[in-house]
C-alpha cells in the first residue's frame, strides 16, 4: 500500500503499450436481445480471439447490452473506399422511385 | 449445535468469506486507471466490482444475523486487522516479496497468479455452497459462482498467454506462483469457524474441494509451461486473525475516510 497521492507503480504499467503495437485490431459486435441481429459497436486490441472475446465481454457488455459477442479480425474486413463514394452511392440520390413512397396503403394493413 | 450457536458460527463464517472478497477486492482496485492496457484495466475493475458487490452481500446477511448497530459498514470500515478472517493471499502486495510499507512497481503476473489460485477455490467452494442450509448464503452462492467462473477464466486464460509467452513473460509467471504458491497451504487447515460452521450445516469445508482445484492448479499450469511450485513452509493463519503486515496498510487505506467521517452520506 501507498500513499494515494501516488499509487504504487502508476508509472509502470504506462511505459509501454504493447496492446497497440503488437495485439491485432478486432471488430466487435454484440447482441443485443435474442432474435434481433448483432450490431458492429466498435473495436479492441487482443492477442487472439479467444482473448478478443473475453474484452469485448469486459468493454461492451458490463452494462447488460448483450447476449451474444461476435469479434472478427479488423483486417478481415474489406471495406469501399471513401473515394469510390461518387461512383457507389451518388447514382442512387435521384432514383426516387425505389423508395417505397408512391403507393396507398390500405387502412386495413395499420402501420408499418 | 442450538439456534444461537448456529448464528454464532454463521456470522463468522460469513465474515471469512467476505472479508475475502473484500480484501482480494481492494488489492484489485488498486490497478483502477494503471492496468497494463485499457481493455484490462477494465477487465480487473469489473471483477473488483464482483467481489466487492459479493462482500457487500455478505456483511449484509452477517450484519442482520448480529443485529445491533452492525451494518456492512461497520464490518467493513470499523474492524481492525486481527478481527478480519480473510486468507493472507489476499492481503499480499501484487508484488514479489516485500516490507509492508515498500512502495515500487505493481507486478501484473502475480495478480493474476493470485487472482487464478483463489477463484480455482472458489468456483467449487461456491458451488457446494449452494447446498448450504441458510438459504441466503445458498443463493449469495449461486450468484458468485457466475462471477467467480469468469474471474478463473480470465486469470487461466492469462496465467497459460504468458507463462507460454516469451521468456521474461515465462520467467516472471513462475516467480508469482514460487512466491505465492506456499499461502495456499492455509485453504487446508482447520480453524474453528470452518469446522462450527460445517456442523451447523451451513458451511464446506476447502478440503472437500481440493481435489478439483488441485486437477485445476496442475491442468492450467501444465498448459502455460510452469512448473507447479512446492507448498511447503510457513502455514499462515490469516483466517484465525493471524495477518501478515501488509493487511493493516491496506485497511488504512480502505478504512481512512470512513473512520475520519463517520457515519458521513453522499
Amino acid at each position: 500500500m501507498s500513499n494515494p497521492a501516488t499509487p504504487e507503480g502508476a508509472n509502470a504499467p504506462t511505459k509501454a503499450t504493447p496492446a497497440l503495437k503488437d495485439w491485432p485490431l478486432w471488430e466487435v459486435f454484440v447482441r443485443s436481445k435474442q432474435g434481433l441481429e448483432h450490431k458492429h459497436c466498435g473495436s479492441l486490441h487482443a492477442a487472439d480471439a479467444e482473448h478478443a472475446l473475453q474484452m469485448a465481454r469486459d468493454i461492451y457488455t458490463r452494462r447488460q447490452e448483450g447476449v451474444s459477442i461476435w469479434v472478427v479480425p479488423s483486417s478481415a474486413i474489406v471495406a469501399s473506399r471513401p473515394s469510390d463514394k461518387g461512383e457507389f452511392f451518388e447514382p442512387a440520390a435521384d432514383k426516387i422511385y425505389r423508395h417505397p413512397t408512391f403507393y396507398e396503403i390500405p387502412d386495413e394493413v395499420g402501420h408499418m | 449445535m442450538n439456534a444461537v450457536a448456529i448464528d454464532n458460527a454463521l456470522v463468522d463464517y460469513l465474515l471469512h468469506l467476505g472479508d475475502n472478497a473484500l480484501v482480494l477486492g481492494q488489492r484489485n482496485s488498486q490497478w483502477c486507471g494503471v492496468g497494463p492496457v485499457l481493455e484490462e484495466d477494465l477487465a480487473l475493475t469489473n471483477q473488483t466490482l464482483d467481489l466487492i458487490g459479493q462482500a457487500r452481500l455478505l456483511y449484509q446477511e452477517a450484519a442482520r444475523l448480529q443485529g445491533g448497530d452492525a451494518t456492512e459498514d461497520t464490518l467493513a470500515y470499523f474492524r481492525d486487522a486481527p478481527d478480519f478472517r480473510n486468507y493472507v493471499l489476499l492481503e499480499l502486495p501484487a508484488s514479489l516479496p516485500r516490507v509492508g510499507y515498500a512502495q515500487g512497481d505493481m507486478d501484473w503476473g502475480v495478480t493474476l497468479a493470485r487472482n487464478f489460485l483463489y477463484s480455482a477455490l472458489m468456483v467449487p467452494l461456491w458451488e457446494a455452497l449452494q447446498a448450504s442450509a441458510h438459504a441466503p448464503l445458498a443463493a449469495i452462492a449461486a450468484k458468485s459462482l457466475k462471477e467467480a467462473r469468469y474471474h478463473l477464466r480470465h486469470a487461466s486464460e492469462w496465467v497459460v498467454r504468458l507463462g507460454d509467452g516469451t521468456d521474461v513473460s515465462h520467467a516472471r509467471m513462475q516467480a508469482a506462483f514460487d512466491h505465492l504458491m506456499p499461502y495456499t497451504q492455509e485453504f487446508w487447515t482447520d480453524s474453528d469457524l470452518e469446522q462450527a460452521a460445517v456442523e451447523a450445516g451451513v458451511g464446506v469445508h476447502p478440503t472437500q474441494v481440493r481435489d478439483v482445484w488441485r486437477a485445476t492448479v496442475e491442468a492450467t499450469l501444465q498448459e502455460a509451461t510452469l512448473r507447479v511450485p512446492s507448498d511447503v513452509g510457513y502455514v499462515p493463519q490469516g483466517k484465525q486473525g493471524l495477518h501478515s503486515e501488509h493487511l493493516s496498510y491496506l485497511l488504512g487505506e480502505m478504512q481512512c475516510v470512513a473512520r475520519a467521517h463517520p457515519g458521513a452520506v453522499w
